[in-house]
């Protein structure tokens, strides 16, 4: 006998029609399914009355899988078949793992993404995602009792094409329709109908098990945008459990700590960290292997100092997010916890104080997530009379492309909302030059050899014209999906050359984080040695110039004595040309330029008399 | 004549009501359509109907059209848990026959 829920006016279904829709947290420690059922959003619970789900797949003795709180109790004793937090694996190749080595996975190497080997046989990060889908999947099923029409599944706001992509296969592999990914700042925003509001700015603060997400979003006009997004991948709830166990090892001067008893500490220091939550002091005590008794009080006050730097690491990517969202604490409206690691006080209170404002803590904060998407979810499949929201992502790095002497040039800024379209005019460097060599690049820094190299392609059939004369408008278009193209397009001769890019492929959000932290610490070195590549190239193209001027009127122009100071002063850039000192390719520069200044003059007289005396221009040249 | 909901029932609804921030209460109905001829509606009310016959039952009002009450006279509506599964369920007299589902019936 099938239960019935409680609709919307006029949206009642038809018998067997009951649109039944889920939203699923996929993540990296725990994973949630939450639903609307009579217009009431709750996470779905198993048998056991267990909402979180630990993301935790072993591959049992006769290969079938094992998912959540039962692998995860294995984790220790069979650590090679079985894989915990194999979000961090989505979409990525071997050489962006951060850490494989320290990790106890036997990672085979694939094309486009990696694999792990198991007693079950090589298993791709995608399947074992949908092992935890589908458990996912069969509780939502026996819950909501029938077929599922679709789900909403949240995906970090930095996640690239590639992970989004690979997210998507898992759900496809396990069975489930993805209505749509929903970034997860979004989704926690939704779940405390932040969207009822007409406009808005929002910081969702997300500090969860092992990664801290911050992401700054605008409300305008009921439409959701992720201004930006900052963070640090590998930071969490398990460096503060780290922090009391090398505490507790400090404080009982434990030398050498068996593994088996580094796990048991760990297990307390983390009991420790909860019972701190909402009491002055916990007690650690344990029999280590080698008979040692451990007992320790560890009070509050030396709990929030132990952890004060890791709460200060969250802080600096808060700022930065503020910074590229250009915004200030002013501006915002509201502060979302997300994360279970959010309940520890201290933590809400740094972010209390940071802010000036109380944030919003009511929704529990490992369900918050997994609620939003089920309300986005319930919505799509047509449960609710309302408009739909539109949600925008962001580029996470700048696109630009390389340009004389290594340098980039930035077409789209980071942080640009999608889909986005920027055009940008170049020209050629050499006269008589007919082809471009474009090459599109990824990053912050000013140089190319620090930036990520995502395509090159060539402009070819540029009519010979004069170094500068050429106008080349370069595009480039991000879509919806994240798919870049890029297409060159010359404005007098119209020839063109279009190419398309995923442009984050196989970049970690390590390696984000890593170029995006490169490009701040960076900044300072990154301008001069911009100064120094700018000087250069414009020496070159000086010395270019003047040559091709001597050559063509030195003769007629220059006295002996003229053609030997420019001479010189050319010969003095173009030894200088090689030093590092921007400056003195400068000066150098700037003395060539005053030699040549009588030459240039009279060249430009010259060129007058011969237009002014009507005679044909090559028979002069020739 | 009258529609009745469970204790269960009536809490369940008032909590919903209260988590949707607005309505005035409960519209049950039947329709003609599903494998068995007839099928309930059940759906939250923010505006009553001209025709709606309107009931009270454990502090909440539950609204049905005349023509869905010759059908529902007497039901009891009450709020189960299946296993995993929790709902309405539809203790309707006149029922003769239901479909396997229970989604759709006849009188």
């Amino acid at each position: 006998m099938a239960l019935l829920q409680i609709a919307e006016p006029g949206l009642c279904a038809d018998p067997h029609q009951h649109r039944l829709a889920i939203g699923i947290d996929l993540g990296t420690t725990n994973s949630l399914v939450a639903t609307v059922r009579s217009g009431e959003t709750a996470v779905l619970e198993d048998e056991a009355g267990r909402a979180l789900l630990p993301s935790v797949v072993r591959y049992v003795q006769d290969g079938s899988p094992q998912v959540g709180l039962e692998a995860k109790l294995r984790q220790s004793d069979d650590p090679h078949n079985t894989i915990a937090s194999v979000k961090r694996f989505m979409g990525r190749g071997l050489k962006d793992v951060p850490h494989a080595a320290a990790t106890p996975y036997r990672f085979v190497d694939a094309p486009g993404m990696v694999r792990l080997e198991t007693r079950a046989g090589v298993k791709s990060p995608v399947e074992v995602s949908a092992e935890i889908l589908k458990v996912l999947r069969s509780r939502a099923e026996a819950a909501l009792g029938g077929e599922l029409t679709g789900a909403v599944i949240t995906v970090p706001a930095y996640f690239d094409d590639a992970q989004r992509q690979a997210t998507k296969d898992a759900a496809r592999l396990a069975g489930i329709n993805v209505l749509r990914l929903l970034n997860e700042p979004t989704a926690a925003a939704i779940a405390y109908g932040l969207d009822n509001a007409s406009q808005g700015t929002f910081c969702i603060y997300d500090l969860g098990g092992g990664t801290f997400d911050v992401s700054i979003l605008r409300l305008r006009q009921g439409i959701f945008e992720v201004a930006a997004t900052s963070g640090d991948s590998a930071l969490g709830g398990d460096d503060f459990d780290e922090c009391i166990y090398r505490w507790i090892v400090g404080q009982s001067s434990l030398e050498e700590v068996p593994v088996a008893d580094a796990r048991l500490l760990l297990s307390l220091a983390r009991k420790a960290k909860e019972t701190l939550t909402d009491s002055d002091s916990a007690r650690i005590s344990a029999t280590l292997s080698s008979g040692m008794e451990v007992d320790r009080i560890l009070g509050a006050e030396t709990f929030f100092d132990l952890t004060a730097g890791l709460i200060s690491k969250t802080i600096s990517p808060t700022r930065k997010a503020l910074r590229d969202a250009g915004l200030g604490i002013e501006d915002i409206d509201g502060v979302v916890l997300v994360g279970g690691s959010t309940r520890m006080r201290h933590v809400r209170d740094a972010v209390a104080k940071f802010f000036g404002r109380e944030p919003l803590t009511n929704l529990d904060p490992d369900k918050v997530v997994a609620l939003g998407a089920a309300m986005q979810a319930n919505m799509l499949v047509g449960n609710r009379k309302t408009d739909d929201w539109l949600l925008l992502d962001v580029i996470p790095l700048s696109l630009g492309l390389e340009t004389m002497g290594g340098l980039v040039e930035k077409v789209i800024p980071r942080n640009a909302t999608l889909p986005v379209t920027r055009a940008q005019d170049f020209t050629t460097f050499k006269d008589g030059q007919t082809a471009m060599s474009l090459h599109v690049v990824q990053g912050e820094r000013e140089l190319v050899g620090d930036c990520r190299s995502l395509a090159r392609f060539e402009l070819r059939g540029i009519p010979p014209m004069v170094a500068g004369a050429a106008r080349i408008r370069v595009t480039f278009q991000v879509d919806a999906d994240g798919l870049l193209s890029v297409s060159a397009h010359e404005q007098t001769s119209g020839v063109q050359a279009t190419i398309e890019v995923k442009p984050s492929y196989g970049l970690g959000d390590d390696e984000i984080a890593r170029m995006l932290q490169d490009s701040f610490s960076h900044a300072q070195n990154d301008m001069a040695a911009r100064n120094l590549r700018e000087q250069r190239v414009d020496g070159l193209r000086l010395l270019e110039a003047t040559q091709a001027a001597l050559d063509l009127d030195g003769r007629q122009l220059l006295s002996e004595v003229e053609r030997a100071a420019i001479d010189r002063a050319m010969e003095t850039l173009r030894v200088l040309l090689n030093s590092p000192d921007h400056t003195a390719i400068k000066r150098a520069a700037d003395s060539l330029n005053r030699a040549t200044a009588q030459f240039a003059a009279r060249r430009m007289d010259a060129s007058i008399q011969r237009a002014l005396s009507g005679r044909r221009l090559e028979a002069l040249e020739a | 004549m009258a529609i009745t909901l469970s204790e269960r029932a009536a809490d369940r609804i008032q909590k919903f009501l209260a988590q949707r921030g607005k309505g005035i209460g409960l519209r049950l109905g039947v329709r003609t359509s599903g494998c068995s001829g007839m099928a309930y509606t059940l759906e939250f009310v923010d505006e009553s109907l001209p025709d709606d016959l309107s009931f009270e039952s454990g502090g909440v009002t539950v609204l049905i059209d005349p023509k869905s009450l010759t059908f529902l006279d007497g039901t009891e509506l009450d709020f189960v848990r299946e296993g995993l599964n929790e709902g309405f369920k539809f203790n309707n007299p006149n029922v003769k026959n239901t479909c396997g589902c229970g989604e759709s019936f006849n009188v």
